[in-house]
């Protein structure tokens, strides 16, 4: 059974349709990136995934479950995070407390006004776990604000992995970086798919990136799906390059 | 280390403060009444910080629910030959029920919109204290009740003549009330508040259900305000309706704002300095709301985090 399927989902704000007819389905394990143009509807299209927004029409199944209405921390809870394209943390906390927080959440202790021993010890393990992960454990008490930016997306990362995802979607993971950051993050997305077995569907507009890490490959332009396929079928897509890939080529 | 360190030097010399402040306040030229009014006060700022400082909703109606806890203290006792310890109860949850209620209609909202609301409702309060004199004894405030001695049991409190006692009855529930707010941010569920006031966006993101969260929060600060305006009402044995009206917000604010709304203490020390300086200002001039404003200037455009702001950057650097 796939893991996500999106039935003709489409997003008007009045006369403009942002995202109009889509249609997609995620496997378990899949690596899938959705690209296209400034403009295109990639964003709006996440945010009708993630619960930012509810769709005009069409149906969103998760895991079999219909979630086309559900509230976005709902979604969170059946197993669906999110990052955002530009970067949301907690920026006047610790890089610990930052990963604590969605930790804590996960284990179920959102409400609790205290932990016992038993559960406070394996909170610390999963945060403990997390900044390994991130590369960040001997700078875990700075404030999130104060690091440089590629490590900010990076706890960004971190906090939805904190949640035990099924399907994480990243919105643009390395947009505003530098090539060493790029690749620390592409490294580190990897990892996630590969070691963690986490269907992944991100947006990219690095076409190293996507080509590198796609499993397949989502075409998107002016609302509408262009084409889809495996990162070799995208390029030798006639239509995609006339619409997109040749542009850059030119 | 050295930081939880300083945090805890803090932390003693201010419980050290409290605790012998009926010994040296005299000496500084003050009374123990004037330790008393600084305590319920820091109370109700420090629990309108725990709302705006540590959740970042900035709610300017808090004084309805400070005046609710001393008209519901003032009208048990007074009208129902009530006790002091029976007045306070009705009066904390009067306050805390009212608080629940308008919490779920107000909640959704954000920012300049939250403020206004709850003005709105707050005046609705202020209002019935003005209007229903017979009862509320209206413009004049309810007067005609007096704190009562309370008995534990093995031993009875004086705390009606009894200024220094009294002020130790109040500071047992400033104690007990400040440290199940500190220990509340430290939980779990404390830190899903700093989650909301950092990045709301985020934190809903993260599965927190952000309304559901600032109505509890809102909830337990106004709780603790009603406390507060209860050991008002027995300080100054009257409910005032000014007590209920938006200005009195605003002061709760100003003293939060003035102290440093990030630091824990920082609403006591803004509560200190205001309170004293109100006692002192007023004695000489009928305008020493012009003076303690022309401070909250000075102090909002030169060290936005407050008094404590100053001596942590000092501390840190």
């Amino acid at each position: 059974m796939s893991l996500l399927r999106i039935d003709s989902v489409c997003k008007s704000f009045g006369s403009l349709k942002a995202v109009n007819n889509v249609s997609m389905t995620v496997e378990p394990g899949e690596l899938r990136a959705v690209i296209g143009p400034n403009g295109a509807g990639k964003t709006t299209f996440f945010n009708l995934i993630s619960g930012f927004l509810t769709p005009t029409s069409g149906r969103i199944e998760f895991d079999g479950a219909d979630i086309t209405a559900l509230l976005p921390s709902h979604r969170v809870w059946r197993g669906i995070a999110r990052t955002f394209q530009i970067t949301e943390v907690f920026p006047e906390l610790s890089v610990r407390e930052n990963l604590q927080i969605p930790v804590e959440g996960a284990f179920g202790h959102r409400l609790r006004p205290w932990l016992s021993r038993d559960d406070d010890r394996k909170v610390r393990a999963r945060v403990g776990e997390l900044l390994e992960m991130s590369g960040l454990t001997a700078r875990d008490d700075r404030l999130v604000g104060e690091l440089a930016h590629g490590e900010q997306r990076t706890v960004e990362i971190m906090m939805a992995i904190a949640l035990n995802p099924r399907l994480l979607l990243l919105d643009e993971p390395t947009a505003g970086m530098g090539d060493q950051e790029t690749y620390d993050i592409t490294r580190l997305i990897r990892m996630l798919h590969r070691e963690q077995k986490l269907a992944i569907v991100l947006i990219e507009h690095d076409m190293r990136v996507v080509f590198h890490l796609a499993d397949r490959i989502m075409v998107m332009a002016q609302g509408t799906m262009l084409a889809e396929g495996t990162p070799r079928e995208i390029a030798a897509n006639e239509e995609v390059q006339a619409a997109y890939l040749g542009k850059e080529a030119a | 280390m050295p930081k939880l360190t300083a945090k805890l030097a803090f932390d003693i010399v201010v419980w050290a403060l409290l605790a012998t402040m009926p010994y040296w306040l005299d000496q500084l030229g003050g009374y123990t009444q004037l330790g008393s009014q600084i305590l319920v006060m820091a109370l109700a700022a420090t629990a309108l910080n725990f709302l705006l400082g540590y959740t970042g909703m900035l709610s300017f109606g808090h004084a309805a629910y400070f005046g609710l806890g001393a008209y519901g203290l003032g009208m048990t006792i007074k009208y129902l030959a009530g006790g002091t310890l029976s007045g306070m109860l009705v009066g904390v949850v009067v306050g805390t029920l009212a608080a629940a209620l308008i919490g779920m209609l107000i909640v959704h909202l954000r920012g300049i919109y939250f403020a206004m609301v709850t003005i709105a409702f707050g005046q609705v309060f202020y209002f019935i204290a003005f209007r229903w004199d017979n009862v509320t004894g209206g413009d004049n405030g309810l007067a005609g009740f007096h704190r009562l001695p309370v008995s534990l049991g093995f031993a009875t409190l004086d705390i009606v003549k009894n200024q220094i006692t009294f002020y130790y009855f109040v500071l047992a529930f400033f104690a007990i009330s400040v440290a199940v707010m500190a220990w509340l941010l430290r939980s779990p569920f404390g830190r899903t508040l700093l989650a909301i006031r950092e990045n709301e966006r985020r934190a809903r993101f993260l599965g927190i259900p952000v309304d559901r969260h600032i109505w509890l929060s809102w909830l337990i600060s106004c709780f603790f305000v009603s406390l507060a305006g209860a050991l008002y009402g027995l300080l100054n044995n009257f409910a005032d309706p000014h007590a209920l009206r938006w200005d009195q917000s605003g002061v709760f604010i100003i003293m939060a704002v003035l102290g440093g709304m990030r630091s824990f203490w920082g609403p006591l020390v803004g509560a200190a300095i205001y309170v004293v300086l109100q006692d002192y200002l007023s004695s000489l001039t009928q305008n020493w709301m012009s003076f303690i404003g022309l401070f909250f200037i000075l102090i909002v455009l030169f060290f936005p985090r407050g008094m404590l702001g100053i001596i942590r950057r000092r501390v840190a650097s």
